[in-house]
């Protein structure tokens, strides 16, 4: 069978539009097959419409502050459609965007679903027009970039009812505003709509079932995002196992049991973000023989799938489910494929949450440097302290750096904040270029910021720290 | 100021001719003038000004001979030079003191120049991270006989991670300083550049080396190179075995399991091992470790080179069990999934190649272990019993022994006790 094309990527999100571009840089006759939108979820239905939100949110919650700086304006209002209606249009503006990415770089856009049949070099994509019909394409190499799900428990009622239990999807469209919302799961997902509709009024109660919210974090940034949100409202229940998830008579019922005990929560709506889950199905990869552990593609160094011309990357091929490190392996599986030395997939992947204080991060926890049985240097700096962050009334948060005590290696760096996720980089260069404390302290930071921050928590874990 | 060093020609070159000068105090030079003719015995070259300046000095004269590699031969006043520094503060690093701490000693003003920098005054950079120089140091590592594998080839943690201290320049292993031996330590990392050897870049592809690659060219130089080691080669009639199999595998069919030649030679190796425990040895320079059980590591090529998973305690094992085992670590060492203790350690080697039709071979010491057993295809061959030519099934083996701790005459014993346990399978119940 001839080649129709270099390279077919399976999925149109951050990992696969990435791919399919980076392929067409180098020469690749490329293929892009989509079955819903794209920009996949981070454009149309993740990362990018919650932050729209988030922002409506913020400035609402800001202009019940604004007397703080000598201000005054009237009774602060929303009208919830219009909310909703500009993160559609933010939405849809990068969808259109990507659509002109692939016109530029001469990807064919197929719209519709593919399968994948035994083929040589690489498996043969089959590909279910929406248009009607269908096409068998034989290429070079395979991407598979499905993406992911939000995990559903259906046995405890954990599962979108697309009415009163919502998952992200229907979180982000809804009609109205709740006067009250459980959401389930205190990840990224569960705190920024928390943090979003707690902005526009609702009571919020999150519940997570580990004895911490952003169970992922450094401790110390759990404990103070807790804090944080619990001054604008949210309740938290943790150690909470939820037992059953159900419509009640007028929104919804939770049943839960806590500390041994049993309890009933009650709410108008439930948010349910407890996880993700690769989309692996009805790909005929079982046919091929590729191997699926936990609901994600198995994957090697460079992304194969363990199958001749298959790749897989981003959420379909395991956490950490962010769109950047989506982005990262495909560049780098692109690269691979063209017979490239890319650099390894090693470098250290930041994770961030836009709740009201942000929230970044970049490798090891304090408890993990330890539990990994290195000695550390921790450093801290308030944000308090930080002349920048008082002038702009933002002293909430701060940073947090773990150093390797006997090699100077910045393993982790720990940040909560006002827009410490545009700071975040910061740490991950450093790391990635695998900077010691001299640099980082060598290293000039400007007058008046907020990075002047990381500054300080990098001299303090040497005793250096020179403004607290 | 920038001083003008003697270069080396090569890798080996400590001292040359400076044959001709092209220049002289007063003139300007830029970038890639010829300033100089240097002569060994096995070459004349030019030397290159890589960079701009004024001849400030001639340091060393026209004709004289025996001079050393990186001594300041002549000085270039560089654009908005500042004033001259005496040539004698870029001269050789202070001679260490025995009585110091074994951390290297903080670099000389000028580290010498890399082979790479033949025509330098200045020497030139090594590309390596901040981390990595700071491993580097506390290891004992010479950078500049390191290839990185970074952006760029720019050394990074992993590549001091992959180094041995062993490359560490004579200067910084203050403890005990010998005059010649640190230099050859140092030899085997300073590789030849492709390019010096004639094969210029652009005609090959470079795949990069990764972690095991890495492990398995330090660990096999090392060992070719360090243990005196001698093959020791018997031809072995296995039709026995191959009938003992098919009997024992009809056997075992409820259990599931299938055993191998290779697991028979496996569970051989152990029964020899038992018999003649001296070839289940190590030697260290405190004595001869004789060890208790065979640890028989078994050689499994994977993607991307070879692992060494380990059967422990081999002869206190049931065939199924040596089958079942061996099955299921070759499994995980072909998905990379072994765990450290799997495939550290192990008292003695297998590695056999006869599923790839080779006749007999003679592998590399896997140290510590005082032995490895090359094994090749069992084929039929022309045999002579009494005065009678006969056909059977014969495999050749090779036994490489570490002559530190195993004679000549224990691998012979070696040999023997798993002949018989090859040749005639029922010993084995013995």
């Amino acid at each position: 069978m001839a080649l129709d094309f270099d390279l077919i990527v399976i999925g149109a999100g951050p990992g696969g539009y990435t791919a399919a571009i980076r392929a067409a840089q180098l020469g690749m006759k490329t293929a892009i097959v989509e079955r819903e939108a794209l920009g996949g979820i981070c454009l149309n239905w993740g990362c990018i419409p919650t932050k729209a939100l988030l922002k409506s949110g913020d400035i609402y919650e800001q202009l019940g502050h604004v007397a703080d700086y000598g201000l005054s304006t009237e009774k602060p209002a929303f009208d919830f459609d219009k909310v909703i209606g500009r993160s559609r249009a933010v939405a849809k503006q990068l969808n259109g965007g990507v659509g002109y990415l692939m016109k530029k770089h001469k990807i064919e856009v197929l719209d519709g679903t593919a399968t994948l049949e035994k083929g040589d070099p690489a498996p043969k994509v089959v590909v279910t027009l929406k248009a009607g019909g269908s096409r068998t394409l034989q290429s070079k190499a395979v991407i598979v970039a499905t993406g992911a799900r939000a995990r559903v428990i259906p046995a405890i009622g954990l599962v979108g009812d697309g009415d009163r239990i919502w998952t992200y999807r229907e979180a982000m469209t809804p009609k109205a505003c709740p006067k009250s919302l459980l959401v389930i799961g205190s990840g990224a997902i569960g705190l920024e709509f928390a943090s979003f509709y707690r902005a526009l009024g609702s009571a919020v109660t999150v519940i997570e079932a580990l004895d911490r919210i952003l169970p992922v974090e450094d401790e110390e940034v759990s404990a103070a995002a807790r804090k944080a949100l619990e001054k604008r409202g949210i309740k938290f229940r943790t150690s909470a196992k939820v037992t059953k998830l159900s419509k009640s008579k007028d929104g919804v019922s939770l049943q839960l049991e806590a500390g041994g005990k049993a309890e009933t929560l009650e709410g108008e709506r439930a948010i349910v973000a407890v996880g993700i889950e690769g989309n692996v199905e009805n790909l005929g990869l079982e046919g091929l023989g590729v191997k699926i552990d936990r609901g994600h593609i198995v994957t090697d160094a460079h992304a194969g799938a363990g199958v001749k011309g298959l790749y897989a990357i981003g959420d379909v091929a395991g956490p950490p489910w962010l769109a950047h490190k989506a982005s990262h392996e495909a560049v780098h599986c692109v690269e691979h494929i063209a017979g490239k030395d890319p650099a390894p997939l090693t470098a250290p992947i930041p994770g961030c949450t836009y709740t009201n204080p942000q929230v970044a991060s970049v490798g090891l926890t304090e408890a993990q440097a330890k539990a990994n049985g290195r000695e550390i240097k921790v450093g801290r700096f308030p944000f308090r302290a930080n002349g920048r962050a008082i002038a702009a009334g933002e002293t909430e948060g701060f940073v947090k750096t773990v150093f390797d005590a006997k090699t100077g290696q910045l393993l982790g760096a720990h940040m909560i904040g006002a827009e410490v996720t545009e700071m975040i980089q910061g740490f991950a260069l450093a790391m990635t270029l695998e900077a010691t404390e001299a640099e980082i302290m060598a290293t000039v930071f400007p007058h008046p910021t907020m990075s002047e921050a990381m500054h300080e928590a990098s001299l303090d874990a040497y005793g250096m720290v020179l403004n607290t | 100021m920038t001083d003008i060093l003697m270069p080396a020609l090569s890798p080996t070159m400590e001292e040359g001719t400076l044959a001709k000068w092209h220049v002289k105090a007063g003139d300007t030079v830029s970038s890639g003038d010829v300033i100089a003719e240097i002569e060994t015995d096995k070459a004349t070259m030019e030397v290159e000004a890589v960079d701009e300046g004024v001849v400030e000095a001639i340091l060393v004269a026209e004709g004289t001979e025996g001079v050393k590699v990186n001594t300041p031969i002549a000085r270039l006043k560089g654009e908005g030079a500042g004033e001259a520094a005496p040539p004698a503060q870029t001269a050789p690093a202070p001679e260490p003191k025995a009585n110091e701490a074994p951390a290297p000693p903080p670099a000389p003003a000028e580290k010498a120049p890399p082979l790479a920098a033949l025509s330098s005054g200045k020497p030139s950079r090594v590309y390596a991270s901040p981390l990595a120089r700071r491993l580097a140091e506390q290891k004992g590592v010479d950078l500049s006989g390191l290839k990185g594998s970074g952006p760029h080839g720019r050394i990074i943690k992993a590549d001091i991670d992959a180094a041995q201290p062993g490359a560490a320049p004579a200067k910084s292993k203050t403890a005990a300083p010998q005059p010649s031996a640190p230099q050859a330590a140092a030899a085997p990392a300073q590789v030849k550049s492709l390019e010096q050897l004639g094969i210029p870049p652009g005609t090959y592809d470079l795949v990069p080396l990764d972690g095991m690659r890495k492990v398995i060219a330090r660990r096999m130089t090392e060992s070719f190179r360090d243990i005196p080691h001698f093959p020791l080669t018997i031809d072995l009639e296995i039709d026995r075995l191959l009938d003992a199999r098919v009997r024992i595998n009809g056997a075992l069919e409820k259990q599931g399991v299938k055993v191998s030649v290779n697991d028979l030679i496996i569970k051989a190796c152990a029964a020899a091992l038992k018999t003649v425990p001296e070839a289940n040895a190590s030697y260290t320079p405190d004595g001869i470790a004789m060890h208790h059980h065979a640890d028989v590591a078994v050689a499994v090529a994977i993607d991307g080179g070879l692992i060494t998973p380990i059967i422990r305690a081999a002869e206190t094992r049931t065939l199924a069990d040596i089958s079942r085992t061996m099955k299921d670590l070759a499994e995980r060492a072909r998905s990379r999934k072994l765990k450290p203790e799997e495939f550290q350690g192990g008292t003695f080697s297998l590695s056999n190649l006869g599923m790839m039709g080779i006749k007999s071979f003679n592998s590399i010491l896997n140290e510590p272990q005082g032995c490895i057993l090359s094994v090749g295809a069992g084929d039929k061959r022309a045999v002579v019993r009494g005065d009678q030519l006969a056909i059977a099934t014969v495999m050749t083996v090779t036994l490489t022994c570490d002559h530190r701790a195993v004679d000549g005459a224990i691998g012979a014993r070696w040999l023997a006790a798993f002949k018989t346990f090859i040749e005639d399978p029922i010993t084995l119940l013995a």
